[in-house]
């Protein structure tokens, strides 16, 4: 390859390489956590029109929810459920944690790491609590 | 694991990367290519693996990732060390910044396993096997370790990092009670190195409008000078969806901190200043 003269001016002759960035960079609880309060934003939007079309065929007749309600019932539409559980009390956890540091607290390091694990810790506690509570109400059918 | 100063290692580490595929938002010119692996010399008894980026301008490639091997033996602790011996011994043109050697400059910062830290004060103990260097993340690079600051100093300039005083000049120093220089502690430290800002995500996707952790700490460290009188234009300079408010709190930036400070933490104090002053 012809090598060109050492490049002095600052303007490049061609467009200099952008070093990598998420394909990259360590995933931490802190990038983790935030990418996480997101996905479980998008998926609780999500989840609002599954709520919605739950309340559409209740009005709709007892024909159409009782379809609804074997979908929901079904194996996959637990999982889903149990997601969008899990979403909630995530988004949840994570939005009282900003509510707290908007007040400028918990900012040193180990704050940031203790609340982090927390979230985690708690939103699992709630998520299996609120499945067990209910399976114990309602019965496992 | 509870990190307790950002110049921990944690012990474990559950996933070295994002799940994206490794050429994921890379444009052609910024393709890592496989580079040639240099061997250790021979009789070394200990050796380290490190792979570093490297790009060329004059070679019109694209940027590859070489395979250095290091004699631990011959070599001192820190990763800036081993940059040495591989410069002085291996490869005379693996470019790199340097000044101080002990963490004051703020020259050598670099990705190294994936986080940004200085190289002077890394050890290479701590560093995974194969050791992994890259430049700053999200920087365009002028060679090899050698990022293109030019962006990140013209935010710095942005926010006009002086003081503004509307007072006239005094005959002697403007003075500061010891609580008001206090106020200063953990923000004048700030060495530009650019560690966080490399690091945060919202700097990434949005770096072409927002300032950036190490901007917007500086941005707070004028904000609360006793001495500046300009705290109601810095805030309307500020108050913007992008300059400031493209920060999600992610806190990569207090992660990342060589010299132990808190961008976070500066952020929310402006957001908090914006509030109180509208209330």
């Amino acid at each position: 390859m012809d090598r060109k003269p050492t490049n002095l001016d600052s303007t490049p002759t061609q467009p200099r390489p952008l070093s990598p960035n998420i394909q990259i960079y360590r995933p931490q609880l802190t990038s983790v956590l935030s990418i996480a309060n997101r996905i479980s934003g998008l998926v609780l939007s999500l989840g609002a029109l599954g709520l919605v079309v739950w309340l559409n065929a209740a009005a709709a007749g007892p024909q159409t929810y009782r379809v609804v309600q074997s979908a929901i019932g079904s194996w996959a539409g637990r999982v889903v459920l149990f997601g969008c559980t899990f979403a909630f009390f995530l988004h949840l956890c994570s939005g009282i944690r900003h509510l707290i540091w908007d007040t400028v607290h918990g900012f040193e390091l180990r704050s940031i790491y203790i609340s982090g694990w927390a979230v985690v810790g708690v939103s699992v506690a709630l998520t299996v609590g609120a499945w067990v509570t209910s399976l114990f109400i309602a019965g496992w059918r | 694991m509870i990190i307790e100063f950002s110049d921990q290692v944690p012990r474990v580490t559950l996933f070295k990367r994002f799940p994206v595929p490794r050429n994921f938002k890379v444009t052609p010119e910024s393709r890592i290519e496989t580079g040639r692996t240099w061997s250790a010399p021979a009789g070394a008894m200990r050796t380290k693996a490190f792979e570093i980026y490297r790009y060329d301008p004059d070679s019109g490639g694209n940027p590859r990732l070489d395979t250095f091997h290091v004699d631990l033996d011959d070599c001192g602790p820190m990763v800036l060390d081993a940059l040495f011996w591989i410069k002085n011994k291996v490869d005379s043109t693996l470019t790199f910044r340097r000044s101080c050697r002990e963490g004051v400059c703020g020259s050598c910062a670099m990705n190294m396993d994936g986080t940004n830290w200085l190289a002077c004060t890394r050890f290479i103990s701590e560093m995974a096997a194969p050791a992994t260097i890259y430049p700053l993340a999200n920087m365009r690079i002028i060679k090899d370790l050698v990022p293109d600051l030019t962006h990140v100093f013209a935010q710095y300039a942005a926010i006009e990092p002086w003081l503004r005083s509307k007072t006239p000049e005094p005959e002697r120093e403007r003075l500061q009670s010891p609580k008001e220089r206090s106020q200063l502690d953990g923000y004048y430290e700030c060495i530009l190195c650019f560690c966080c800002t490399s690091g945060c995500p919202s700097h990434w996707w949005n770096g072409d409008r927002f300032l950036g952790p190490a901007v917007l700490l500086q941005a707070w460290r004028w904000l609360t000078d006793s001495r500046d009188d300009a705290t109601e234009e810095r805030l309307d300079a500020l108050e913007d969806p992008f300059r400031l408010y493209r920060c999600h709190t992610i806190l990569n930036c207090t992660r990342t901190c060589p010299k132990g400070l808190n961008p976070g933490k500066a952020i929310a104090e402006i957001k908090k200043a914006i509030v109180e002053r509208e209330s």
